[in-house]
This record gives C-alpha cells, sequence and structure tokens, in this order.
C-alpha cells in the first residue's frame, strides 16, 4: 500500500505540474498586460477558449500541430491587437476600471464568437499523434503530453525572459512599465509599445488554450473558470511579477492535483483557499510589490 | 410652465423613493406580462445593492451573485429542509448573506482597485463550488427545487402568493422598504464618508475615517440588500438554480448598474429593466443573447459610463440651469 502510494503522488505531482504550467502561462500573460497597461484583461480567458478553438481548427485544416502551434498565437495575438487598438485604448486615462468593463464585455462577445462559428456544443480534440502515448519516468508511466506540455511551457517562459532581459524591445517594455512619461520623454511612442504587448499576453492566453486542449474539454464557456484560476495564480504570485506568475502557477497546480488525489471533493475549492491564506498572511502575494495593493 | 416643471423635479429629486414607488406600483400594467416585472423588481433590487458598493463606494466587485445566491439557497433551505414560513425564510436569506458579506468582505477589503475585482470573484467562486459539492441541502447541479410558497398568510389576511400579480406587490413592499433603507444610508454621515472613499480614499483617511470599517460595514449592507433579492427571488421562482451564484450572475450586476446608470439612486433598476426587457425580446429573434449584450456593454463603457439614467440626469440639470439663468434672477 505505502509504495503504491508514493508512486501515484509522484506521478499526480508531475500531473500537478502540467496543469499549473498552463496557469503560469497565463498568469504571464495577465502580468505582462498589467504591469505594462495596468490594465486586468477580463477577457483573458476567453482568448484562451479563442486559442483553443483556432487550435482545433487549424490542426483541421493544416494536419499539423507543431504548424498549428505558430499559427494559434499569431492569430490570437492579431485578434489581441485589434482589441487593444479599437477598443480600449480610447480607454486609457479615464480610470482603471474602464477598461476591465470593456474586456468583461468583450469576453461577452468572443464567447458568442465562437458558438456562432463552432456551435454550443464544443469540439472533440484528439492528443497530436506524435505525443500519444506514455513514458516510464521511473515511478510510472506518465502521459508523454503532459511532459510535452511542461517543456513547452519551459521553452516559452525562457524565450519570453530573453526578450524582455536581453533585447531592446525588452528594455523598453522593462522601462515602460516602471514609468512610462519618462519613456515617452525620451522620444518612444510608448502607445505602440503597449499594443505589441497586449498583442504577446493575448497571443500567449491562446498558445496556452491551444496547448491545453487535448487535456480538457473544449467549449466556449471553458473560459470562464480559467479566468478565475488565473486571478487566484494571480494574487497568490503577485500581479506584474514573471517569476511570481510562475511559482503560484505551479504551486497552485499541484495543490490542486494534490487535492484531487486526497480530498476529490475539496479539489476545486482548495486553490481559493489557498489564495485566501495568502491574502490574510501575505496581502501583495509572494513577489508583489507592497505599494500596489495598499 | 418650465419654472412649475422647474421646481416639480426639485420635489421629485428630494422624494426619490416615493416617486419610484409611486412608478413601480404602476409598472406591472405597463409590461408585456408580469413576471417581468417581477424579475425587474428582483434584479432591480439585486442592482441597487450593487451600486451601494460600486457606484457609491467605488469598489468594483466581481463576486456579487455569492450573496444573491447565499440569500436564495438559504431561504430556500429554511422552507425545505427545515419547513419554516416565509418570513422567517427571507430573514434567514438576508442574515445569511450579511455574514456571507462580512467574511467575504474582511479578506476583499484587504485589497484595493482592481485586486478587489479580482478577489471578490475568486472568493465568490469558492461559494458556488461549497453549494455545488453539498447536494444533500442544495440538490447540486439541479438546484434546489420544491421552495413552495402558496400563501402569505399574516395576522388576520392570507393572500394568494400564486397569482402574480399580488407576487409582485408582495414583493414591492420589500423592495420599498429596502430602498427607503438605502436611500437613508446614503443621506446619512456614513453615506457622506463612503462618496468621500469613493473619491479619495487617502484624503478620508487623513480626515480621520475609519475607512477600512466603513469599507466594510458597506460590503455588508450591499451583500444583506442583494440576500433580500436572492430570497425573494427563491420564493418567487420556487426553485434556486446553482446559477444564482455563477460569475455570469455576478458580471449581471456590473452590466445592470453601468447601463442604468452608476452612483445614481433609480439608475440600476433601469438598467435591470433594459436588461431584462431586451433579453426578453431579443432572444425571441436570435439565440445569440450573449453577444448583443455584450455589444451593447462595451458601446455604454465607451461612449455612455454614465448610463441612460445618468446621462439623462445631466440633461435634466443642464436644463434646469438654464431655466434658472434666463428665468429668474437668482
Amino acid at each position: 500500500m505505502a509504495d503504491i502510494t508514493l508512486q501515484l503522488f509522484a506521478l499526480q505531482l508531475m500531473t500537478g505540474i502540467a496543469l499549473g504550467a498552463v496557469y503560469a502561462l497565463l498568469a504571464i500573460g495577465l502580468s505582462l498586460i498589467f504591469g505594462m497597461l495596468t490594465v486586468v484583461n477580463f477577457a483573458h480567458g476567453a482568448f484562451f477558449m479563442v486559442g483553443a478553438f483556432f487550435g482545433v481548427y487549424a490542426i483541421g485544416l493544416t494536419g499539423s500541430f507543431w504548424f498549428s502551434l505558430v499559427l494559434v498565437p499569431l492569430a490570437t495575438g492579431a485578434l489581441g491587437l485589434l482589441c487593444e487598438r479599437f477598443l480600449v485604448r480610447p480607454l486609457y486615462g479615464r480610470g482603471i476600471d474602464y477598461p476591465l468593463l470593456l474586456t468583461f464585455g468583450l469576453s461577452y462577445v468572443l464567447v458568442e464568437l465562437m458558438r456562432f462559428i463552432f456551435g454550443i456544443e464544443g469540439v472533440p480534440t484528439s492528443t497530436p499523434a506524435e505525443l500519444k502515448g506514455s513514458v516510464n519516468l521511473g515511478f510510472g508511466h506518465f502521459p508523454l503530453y503532459r511532459l510535452f506540455l511542461i517543456a513547452a511551457t519551459a521553452v516559452i517562459v525562457l524565450g519570453l525572459w530573453l526578450f524582455i532581459e536581453k533585447t531592446r524591445y525588452g528594455l523598453i517594455i522593462r522601462a515602460g512599465s516602471r514609468d512610462p512619461e519618462i519613456v515617452k520623454v525620451l522620444g518612444i511612442d510608448i502607445s505602440k509599445i503597449w499594443l505589441l504587448v497586449f498583442g504577446i499576453g493575448t497571443a500567449i492566453a491562446g498558445l496556452s488554450g491551444l496547448l491545453a486542449a487535448p487535456t480538457r474539454a473544449v467549449n466556449p464557456e471553458m473560459g470562464i473558470p480559467i479566468l478565475a484560476e488565473s486571478f487566484v495564480v494571480t494574487v497568490v504570485g503577485g500581479m506584474g511579477s514573471l517569476p511570481g506568475a510562475v511559482i503560484a502557477g505551479l504551486l497552485v497546480g499541484i495543490v490542486f492535483a494534490m487535492t484531487s488525489l486526497l480530498a476529490p471533493e475539496y479539489a476545486e475549492m482548495s486553490i481559493f483557499v489557498l489564495m485566501a491564506v495568502v491574502l490574510l498572511i501575505r496581502p501583495q502575494g509572494f513577489f508583489g510589490k507592497a505599494g500596489l495593493m495598499s | 410652465m418650465k419654472q412649475l416643471l422647474n421646481i416639480s423635479i426639485d420635489r421629485i429629486r428630494q422624494h426619490r423613493v416615493a416617486a419610484t414607488l409611486a412608478f413601480l406600483m404602476v409598472f406591472p400594467f405597463l409590461m408585456p406580462y408580469e413576471t417581468l416585472a417581477i424579475n425587474i423588481l428582483i434584479f432591480g433590487l439585486y442592482a441597487v445593492g450593487f451600486n451601494l458598493l460600486f457606484g457609491y463606494t467605488g469598489m468594483l466587485s466581481f463576486g456579487h451573485a455569492a450573496f444573491l445566491g447565499v440569500g436564495s439557497y438559504l431561504a430556500g433551505i429554511a422552507v425545505v429542509h427545515a419547513g419554516w414560513p416565509w418570513w422567517a425564510a427571507i430573514a434567514a436569506g438576508v442574515a445569511s448573506s450579511c455574514v456571507a458579506g462580512l467574511v467575504i468582505g474582511y479578506l476583499a477589503i484587504r485589497t484595493r482597485g482592481i485586486y478587489f475585482s479580482m478577489v471578490t470573484l475568486a472568493l465568490a467562486q469558492i461559494v458556488y463550488y461549497g453549494f455545488y459539492k453539498a447536494e444533500r441541502w442544495t440538490g447540486g447541479e439541479n438546484g434546489l427545487r420544491g421552495v413552495r410558497v402558496e400563501a402569505i398568510s399574516l395576522p388576520g389576511i392570507s393572500i394568494d402568493f400564486l397569482n402574480p400579480l399580488n407576487k409582485y406587490y408582495v414583493i414591492l413592499v420589500f423592495v420599498a422598504l429596502a430602498l427607503w433603507f438605502v436611500s437613508r444610508v446614503l443621506d446619512s454621515p456614513f453615506g457622506a464618508v463612503i462618496e468621500a472613499i469613493r473619491e479619495n480614499e487617502k484624503r478620508a483617511v487623513a480626515c480621520g475615517y475609519n475607512v477600512a470599517r466603513s469599507k466594510l460595514l458597506v460590503f455588508v449592507l450591499s451583500a444583506g440588500i442583494c440576500g433580500l433579492a436572492g430570497a425573494l427571488r427563491a420564493l418567487h421562482l420556487s426553485i434556486v438554480p446553482i446559477d444564482s451564484l455563477h460569475y455570469l450572475q455576478s458580471g449581471q450586476a456590473v452590466m445592470m448598474c453601468l447601463l442604468g446608470g452608476m452612483g445614481t439612486f433609480l439608475g440600476p433598476f433601469v438598467g435591470a429593466a433594459v436588461f431584462l426587457y431586451l433579453e426578453d425580446t431579443v432572444t425571441n429573434v436570435t439565440r445569440y443573447w450573449m453577444g448583443v449584450v455584450g455589444i451593447v456593454f462595451m458601446v455604454f463603457v465607451l461612449f455612455f459610463p454614465k448610463g441612460i439614467w445618468g446621462t439623462a440626469l445631466g440633461w435634466v440639470a443642464h436644463w434646469q440651469r438654464k431655466v434658472t439663468r434666463h428665468g429668474e434672477p437668482s
């Protein structure tokens, strides 16, 4: 009994990490947009859902999962660019609640749009053929696709980190999230940077939707619970912090997976309880700046 | 003539509760059917409760479905499982949503601004899952059925609660009490404090007000009013759907409040009426109601952030200024 439990425990830990990888990606997108534009994207879950649908459609169209991996973030990112340019931009300077409210309305429209195109039932998904099966990790067999999910997230996070820390554009983004006024004074068109950041954020949301699609049901409402869960990750990790988003994402995934093993009926609730505890002990989250919250 | 109109507008403004009630007395005869009027009454109250927090205190909660749902469920459980009379069920609904407001509010007011929205959303999600899983008490996914109240019995008389028009006026009594209460709160010194918090929180602190306590109190009051709306809804529908606790239900309060006009007394009611009337007509034409309401909402956020009632009040105030300027030297 004891060794079986240990094995199950290790496997469930891996499942938690794979789930947490998706949370981390979502929270990174949210954090990036917030850190730069001080906009909470309430349509983030909807972009995740759109990414999943686009993914299913792109795989059907091109027959290649790898090709879709490039196509889907481009498509959702382009959609994000349009939304920022024509819907969110007119609201800058009108108070922090208005962009939030607008993206909330936008999420309704995106959900309905997918219902209109793909029907209300949702679409079936399957694991790409190259990533089917499982691998022996020494303590048990683990689905290959979930390992790929973890690896893909690591690559995306690393790439994003390099982009922000090592490139010219990343420098502008970092400067812009610290003091947009100074960046403007230095002669940089900050609105273009904001546009780009919103596009990157939504592209990552779409990509995480595509990556998560084979592990969950794809339907127009799938973005709603994931939005609440990615808020939990952001609050736990601290808003505007990329390492916070990754660590909190993994933690939330592991907490969820472990409670589903030990007390399945409390699985959904557990992560929200985690958030409540973090709020009581450290309201600004693990890596958050105290000033943001109080 | 203009002067007379001007003066009567001022009078109406002074007696906003009475004016609202006079309108609500004839309201069911203006609607295509009574059930729609009842729905508007209940959701109007829900939006008024939400507005107390969002419109007047400036705290945008995305978790108010928790209070509507807790009020509904506890009133329903009181009737179905405990066999309590209707008035005790309503009291149970209001009391329990106040308690829920106290707990959620205590956690949520530790954060501000957009964090507050995210945290209230997440905490309301705990309530949703909690009631979803407690199937023995709440009926789980199917909702709580059999909240049957056939007659409202008072000492001396018994009112047939199955007749929709009777039901409307019974519910209106509670709505009237709640509106009077909200109006009273807003006119009190406490009402001035919460508006001060909305305008400038730091200054309110500097003036020596206990901002945290005021925020918690207004959160609980808002939760209680939404709970009353929920309890009335349980008696009206005779079932409590699990959707009452859903995130989209929280969003509905936000939409109704903004559509009508946040921070105005009657705006949320107007918003609820327009929202539900639109829903009723649009769903007859197309099943893509969510998309329509999403677009309407975005248009309001972009171009009419004051909402229908707020914009109308702005026009009236403008007209009044013009009349007093040209009419008499004052």
